[in-house]
Protein backbone atom coordinates (compact mmCIF):
# COMPACT_ATOMS: atom_id res chain seq x y z
CA UNK A 1 0.00 0.00 0.00
CA UNK A 2 1.25 3.55 -0.67
CA UNK A 3 2.17 5.71 2.31
CA UNK A 4 -0.76 7.54 3.87
CA UNK A 5 -0.78 11.34 3.64
CA UNK A 6 0.44 13.10 6.79
CA UNK A 7 -3.00 14.34 7.91
CA UNK A 8 -4.44 10.82 7.80
CA UNK A 9 -1.37 9.03 9.17
CA UNK A 10 -1.10 11.60 11.98
CA UNK A 11 -4.44 10.46 13.43
CA UNK A 12 -3.28 6.85 13.65
CA UNK A 13 0.11 7.77 15.11
CA UNK A 14 -1.54 10.06 17.67
CA UNK A 15 -4.03 7.30 18.57
CA UNK A 16 -1.22 4.78 19.17
CA UNK A 17 0.77 7.16 21.41
CA UNK A 18 -2.39 8.23 23.28
CA UNK A 19 -3.21 4.54 23.94
CA UNK A 20 0.25 4.06 25.45
CA UNK A 21 0.06 7.19 27.61
CA UNK A 22 -3.45 6.28 28.79
CA UNK A 23 -2.31 2.80 29.81
CA UNK A 24 0.56 4.25 31.85
CA UNK A 25 -1.65 6.96 33.38
CA UNK A 26 -4.41 4.50 34.36
CA UNK A 27 -1.82 2.17 35.87
CA UNK A 28 -0.16 4.96 37.88
CA UNK A 29 -3.61 6.22 39.00
CA UNK A 30 -4.53 2.74 40.27
CA UNK A 31 -1.24 2.48 42.19
CA UNK A 32 -1.83 6.02 43.50
CA UNK A 33 -5.24 4.98 44.83
CA UNK A 34 -3.64 1.96 46.51
CA UNK A 35 -1.02 4.18 48.16
CA UNK A 36 -3.67 6.63 49.39
CA UNK A 37 -5.64 3.70 50.85
CA UNK A 38 -2.49 2.54 52.67
CA UNK A 39 -1.94 6.07 53.97
CA UNK A 40 -5.54 6.23 55.23
CA UNK A 41 -5.19 2.86 56.98
CA UNK A 42 -1.92 3.93 58.60
CA UNK A 43 -3.73 7.02 59.91
CA UNK A 44 -6.53 4.83 61.29
CA UNK A 45 -4.03 2.54 63.01
CA UNK A 46 -2.22 5.53 64.49
CA UNK A 47 -5.50 6.85 65.87
CA UNK A 48 -6.32 3.43 67.32
CA UNK A 49 -2.94 3.12 69.05
CA UNK A 50 -3.20 6.64 70.44
CA UNK A 51 -6.72 5.93 71.75
CA UNK A 52 -5.39 2.73 73.28
CA UNK A 53 -2.46 4.47 74.89
CA UNK A 54 -4.27 7.45 76.44
CA UNK A 55 -6.29 5.44 79.07
CA UNK A 56 -3.13 3.54 79.99
CA UNK A 57 -1.28 6.81 80.34
CA UNK A 58 -4.01 8.10 82.67
CA UNK A 59 -3.64 4.93 84.75
CA UNK A 60 0.13 5.34 85.01
CA UNK A 61 -0.14 9.06 85.67
CA UNK A 62 0.47 11.74 83.11
CA UNK A 63 3.58 13.71 83.89
CA UNK A 64 2.97 17.49 83.76
CA UNK A 65 6.59 18.06 82.75
CA UNK A 66 6.07 16.26 79.45
CA UNK A 67 5.71 18.61 76.53
CA UNK A 68 5.17 18.10 72.83
CA UNK A 69 8.36 17.94 70.85
CA UNK A 70 8.75 20.41 67.97
CA UNK A 71 8.99 17.46 65.51
CA UNK A 72 5.47 16.33 66.27
CA UNK A 73 3.12 14.83 68.80
CA UNK A 74 4.71 12.64 71.44
CA UNK A 75 2.88 9.81 73.15
CA UNK A 76 2.68 10.15 76.97
CA UNK A 77 4.25 6.74 77.57
CA UNK A 78 7.20 7.37 75.36
CA UNK A 79 7.60 10.86 76.71
CA UNK A 80 7.44 9.50 80.23
CA UNK A 81 10.30 7.12 79.53
CA UNK A 82 12.41 9.91 78.24
CA UNK A 83 11.61 12.25 81.15
CA UNK A 84 14.51 12.84 83.59
CA UNK A 85 14.44 10.66 86.71
CA UNK A 86 13.05 12.30 89.84
CA UNK B 1 13.02 -2.36 50.88
CA UNK B 2 11.80 -1.97 47.29
CA UNK B 3 11.77 1.82 47.21
CA UNK B 4 15.56 2.06 47.35
CA UNK B 5 16.82 4.09 44.39
CA UNK B 6 13.29 4.71 43.14
CA UNK B 7 13.57 8.48 42.67
CA UNK B 8 16.64 8.48 40.37
CA UNK B 9 15.17 5.54 38.46
CA UNK B 10 11.86 7.35 37.91
CA UNK B 11 13.66 10.55 36.93
CA UNK B 12 15.84 8.71 34.41
CA UNK B 13 12.78 6.89 33.01
CA UNK B 14 11.00 10.21 32.41
CA UNK B 15 14.12 11.83 30.93
CA UNK B 16 14.93 8.94 28.56
CA UNK B 17 11.26 8.64 27.50
CA UNK B 18 11.14 12.34 26.63
CA UNK B 19 14.42 11.97 24.74
CA UNK B 20 13.07 8.93 22.89
CA UNK B 21 9.86 10.72 21.86
CA UNK B 22 11.87 13.75 20.73
CA UNK B 23 14.13 11.49 18.65
CA UNK B 24 11.13 9.69 17.13
CA UNK B 25 9.51 12.89 15.89
CA UNK B 26 12.49 15.22 15.28
CA UNK B 27 15.54 13.03 14.60
CA UNK B 28 14.51 9.77 12.94
CA UNK B 29 13.85 10.24 9.22
CA UNK B 30 10.55 9.35 7.56
CA UNK B 31 10.51 5.85 6.19
CA UNK B 32 10.17 5.88 2.42
CA UNK B 33 7.63 3.09 2.15
CA UNK B 34 5.25 3.81 5.03
CA UNK B 35 5.92 7.47 5.70
CA UNK B 36 4.76 9.03 8.98
CA UNK B 37 2.74 5.96 10.04
CA UNK B 38 6.03 4.11 10.65
CA UNK B 39 6.49 6.25 13.81
CA UNK B 40 4.24 3.71 15.56
CA UNK B 41 7.10 1.22 15.13
CA UNK B 42 9.18 3.06 17.78
CA UNK B 43 6.43 2.51 20.33
CA UNK B 44 4.95 -0.82 19.30
CA UNK B 45 8.12 -2.91 18.88
CA UNK B 46 9.96 -1.81 22.08
CA UNK B 47 6.73 -2.42 24.01
CA UNK B 48 6.51 -5.94 22.55
CA UNK B 49 10.19 -6.70 23.28
CA UNK B 50 9.94 -5.44 26.88
CA UNK B 51 6.63 -7.28 27.45
CA UNK B 52 8.10 -10.58 26.23
CA UNK B 53 11.27 -9.91 28.24
CA UNK B 54 9.07 -9.29 31.28
CA UNK B 55 7.36 -12.64 30.84
CA UNK B 56 10.74 -14.39 30.70
CA UNK B 57 11.99 -12.39 33.71
CA UNK B 58 8.85 -13.44 35.59
CA UNK B 59 9.76 -17.07 34.86
CA UNK B 60 13.33 -16.57 36.10
CA UNK B 61 12.07 -14.97 39.33
CA UNK B 62 9.67 -17.89 39.76
CA UNK B 63 12.66 -20.27 39.51
CA UNK B 64 14.40 -18.23 42.22
CA UNK B 65 11.27 -18.52 44.35
CA UNK B 66 11.11 -22.30 44.02
CA UNK B 67 14.84 -22.65 44.67
CA UNK B 68 14.99 -20.38 47.71
CA UNK B 69 11.47 -20.65 49.10
CA UNK B 70 11.54 -16.88 49.54
CA UNK B 71 8.02 -15.57 48.86
CA UNK B 72 9.31 -12.14 47.87
CA UNK B 73 10.53 -13.69 44.59
CA UNK B 74 7.00 -14.87 43.88
CA UNK B 75 5.75 -11.32 44.47
CA UNK B 76 8.42 -9.97 42.09
CA UNK B 77 7.45 -12.57 39.49
CA UNK B 78 3.75 -11.72 39.84
CA UNK B 79 4.32 -7.97 39.42
CA UNK B 80 6.61 -8.63 36.42
CA UNK B 81 3.93 -10.73 34.69
CA UNK B 82 1.20 -8.25 35.63
CA UNK B 83 3.13 -5.37 34.05
CA UNK B 84 3.95 -7.45 30.98
CA UNK B 85 0.25 -8.15 30.46
CA UNK B 86 -0.46 -4.41 30.63
CA UNK B 87 2.27 -3.75 28.07
CA UNK B 88 0.94 -6.69 26.03
CA UNK B 89 -2.46 -4.97 25.90
CA UNK B 90 -0.66 -1.90 24.60
CA UNK B 91 1.15 -3.99 21.99
CA UNK B 92 -2.12 -5.48 20.70
CA UNK B 93 -3.87 -2.10 20.59
CA UNK B 94 -1.05 -0.16 18.93
CA UNK B 95 -0.42 -3.08 16.56
CA UNK B 96 -4.06 -3.06 15.48
CA UNK B 97 -3.95 0.70 14.90
CA UNK B 98 -0.78 0.31 12.82
CA UNK B 99 -2.23 -2.66 10.91
CA UNK B 100 -5.37 -0.69 10.08
CA UNK B 101 -3.34 2.27 8.82
CA UNK B 102 -0.76 0.20 6.98
CA UNK B 103 -2.61 -2.89 5.70
CA UNK B 104 -6.22 -1.71 5.86
CA UNK B 105 -7.17 -4.37 8.44
CA UNK B 106 -7.39 -4.24 12.21
CA UNK B 107 -6.24 -7.84 12.49
CA UNK B 108 -4.91 -10.60 10.18
CA UNK B 109 -5.51 -14.13 11.40
CA UNK B 110 -3.06 -15.69 8.91
CA UNK B 111 -0.12 -13.65 10.19
CA UNK B 112 2.10 -15.76 12.52
CA UNK B 113 3.62 -12.83 14.46
CA UNK B 114 0.22 -11.38 15.38
CA UNK B 115 -1.43 -14.66 16.28
CA UNK B 116 1.59 -15.96 18.24
CA UNK B 117 1.67 -12.80 20.34
CA UNK B 118 -2.06 -13.15 20.99
CA UNK B 119 -1.50 -16.79 22.03
CA UNK B 120 1.22 -15.73 24.50
CA UNK B 121 -0.99 -12.91 25.80
CA UNK B 122 -3.99 -15.21 26.32
CA UNK B 123 -1.76 -17.82 27.96
CA UNK B 124 -0.69 -15.27 30.56
CA UNK B 125 -4.29 -14.11 31.05
CA UNK B 126 -4.84 -17.58 32.57
CA UNK B 127 -2.28 -16.70 35.25
CA UNK B 128 -4.73 -14.49 37.17
CA UNK B 129 -7.58 -17.00 37.62
CA UNK B 130 -5.01 -19.68 38.46
CA UNK B 131 -3.32 -17.53 41.07
CA UNK B 132 -6.40 -16.10 42.72
CA UNK B 133 -8.38 -19.34 42.79
CA UNK B 134 -5.93 -20.73 45.37
CA UNK B 135 -6.48 -19.41 48.88
CA UNK B 136 -3.53 -20.94 50.69
CA UNK B 137 -0.68 -18.42 50.20
CA UNK B 138 2.06 -21.08 50.09
CA UNK B 139 0.28 -23.16 47.44
CA UNK B 140 -0.72 -20.03 45.54
CA UNK B 141 2.91 -18.92 45.31
CA UNK B 142 4.15 -22.41 44.37
CA UNK B 143 1.55 -23.10 41.67
CA UNK B 144 1.92 -19.60 40.24
CA UNK B 145 5.68 -20.08 40.06
CA UNK B 146 5.31 -23.38 38.22
CA UNK B 147 2.98 -21.70 35.72
CA UNK B 148 5.32 -18.71 35.32
CA UNK B 149 8.28 -21.02 34.60
CA UNK B 150 6.37 -23.14 32.04
CA UNK B 151 4.87 -20.11 30.30
CA UNK B 152 8.18 -18.22 30.49
CA UNK B 153 9.91 -21.12 28.69
CA UNK B 154 7.17 -21.06 26.07
CA UNK B 155 7.89 -17.42 25.15
CA UNK B 156 11.35 -17.88 23.53
CA UNK B 157 10.26 -21.19 21.93
CA UNK B 158 7.24 -19.45 20.45
CA UNK B 159 9.40 -16.53 19.29
CA UNK B 160 11.90 -18.88 17.60
CA UNK B 161 9.12 -20.86 15.92
CA UNK B 162 7.63 -17.70 14.47
CA UNK B 163 11.05 -16.56 13.23
CA UNK B 164 11.46 -19.85 11.44
CA UNK B 165 8.02 -19.57 9.83
CA UNK B 166 7.72 -18.04 6.41
CA UNK B 167 7.17 -14.28 6.65
CA UNK B 168 3.83 -13.04 5.35
CA UNK B 169 2.97 -9.40 5.92
CA UNK B 170 4.55 -8.51 9.25
CA UNK B 171 8.16 -7.31 8.85
CA UNK B 172 11.03 -8.87 10.81
CA UNK B 173 12.72 -6.07 12.71
CA UNK B 174 15.92 -7.47 14.16
CA UNK B 175 17.11 -9.56 11.26
CA UNK B 176 19.74 -9.29 8.56
CA UNK B 177 17.13 -9.20 5.83
CA UNK B 178 14.10 -7.01 5.69
CA UNK B 179 14.61 -5.32 9.01
CA UNK B 180 18.07 -3.74 8.68
CA UNK B 181 17.54 -0.21 9.98
CA UNK B 182 19.67 2.76 8.91
CA UNK B 183 21.92 4.23 11.63
CA UNK B 184 19.69 7.09 12.83
CA UNK B 185 16.58 4.90 12.88
CA UNK B 186 18.47 2.16 14.73
CA UNK B 187 19.75 4.65 17.34
CA UNK B 188 16.22 5.99 17.89
CA UNK B 189 14.93 2.43 18.18
CA UNK B 190 17.59 1.51 20.77
CA UNK B 191 16.80 4.64 22.83
CA UNK B 192 13.10 3.71 22.66
CA UNK B 193 13.85 0.19 23.95
CA UNK B 194 15.92 1.64 26.82
CA UNK B 195 13.10 4.09 27.65
CA UNK B 196 10.51 1.31 27.63
CA UNK B 197 12.72 -0.91 29.83
CA UNK B 198 13.21 1.96 32.30
CA UNK B 199 9.45 2.61 32.41
CA UNK B 200 8.91 -1.10 33.06
CA UNK B 201 11.46 -1.29 35.90
CA UNK B 202 10.16 1.94 37.46
CA UNK B 203 6.54 0.75 37.46
CA UNK B 204 7.67 -2.66 38.71
CA UNK B 205 9.41 -1.06 41.68
CA UNK B 206 6.44 1.22 42.29
CA UNK B 207 3.96 -1.63 42.44
CA UNK B 208 6.28 -3.77 44.55
CA UNK B 209 6.72 -0.90 47.03
CA UNK B 210 2.94 -0.42 47.25
CA UNK B 211 2.33 -4.15 47.69
CA UNK B 212 5.07 -4.47 50.31
CA UNK B 213 3.66 -1.51 52.26
CA UNK B 214 0.18 -3.01 52.07
CA UNK B 215 1.43 -6.37 53.37
CA UNK B 216 3.37 -4.75 56.22
CA UNK B 217 0.28 -2.77 57.15
CA UNK B 218 -1.81 -5.94 57.23
CA UNK B 219 0.75 -7.60 59.54
CA UNK B 220 0.82 -4.56 61.79
CA UNK B 221 -2.99 -4.50 62.00
CA UNK B 222 -3.06 -8.23 62.88
CA UNK B 223 -0.46 -7.76 65.62
CA UNK B 224 -2.22 -4.73 67.07
CA UNK B 225 -5.53 -6.56 67.08
CA UNK B 226 -3.88 -9.53 68.81
CA UNK B 227 -2.34 -7.18 71.42
CA UNK B 228 -5.67 -5.45 71.99
CA UNK B 229 -7.51 -8.72 72.52
CA UNK B 230 -5.06 -9.94 75.22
Amino acid sequence: MPALPLDEAGKYVAAAYVVFLLLILVYVAIIGMKVSRIEREVGELLELTEEDESPRAREVGHSPTVQESPEGEQSPQRAGLEAPPR
Amino acid sequence: MYSKGFKPLAASAVAVTLLAFAMVFFYAPLETDQGFIQKIFYLHVPMAIVALGGFVAGGIMAILHLRSGDRSWDMRSYVCIHLSIILGTGVLLTGSIWARASWGHWWLWDEPVLVSFLVVFLLYCVYYPLRFSIEDPERQARYSSVFAIAAGAFVPINFAAVRMAQAFTHPRVLSETGGALPGDMRLTFVVCIVAMALIFVTLWKLELTAKHASMQLKRLRTRLEATAST
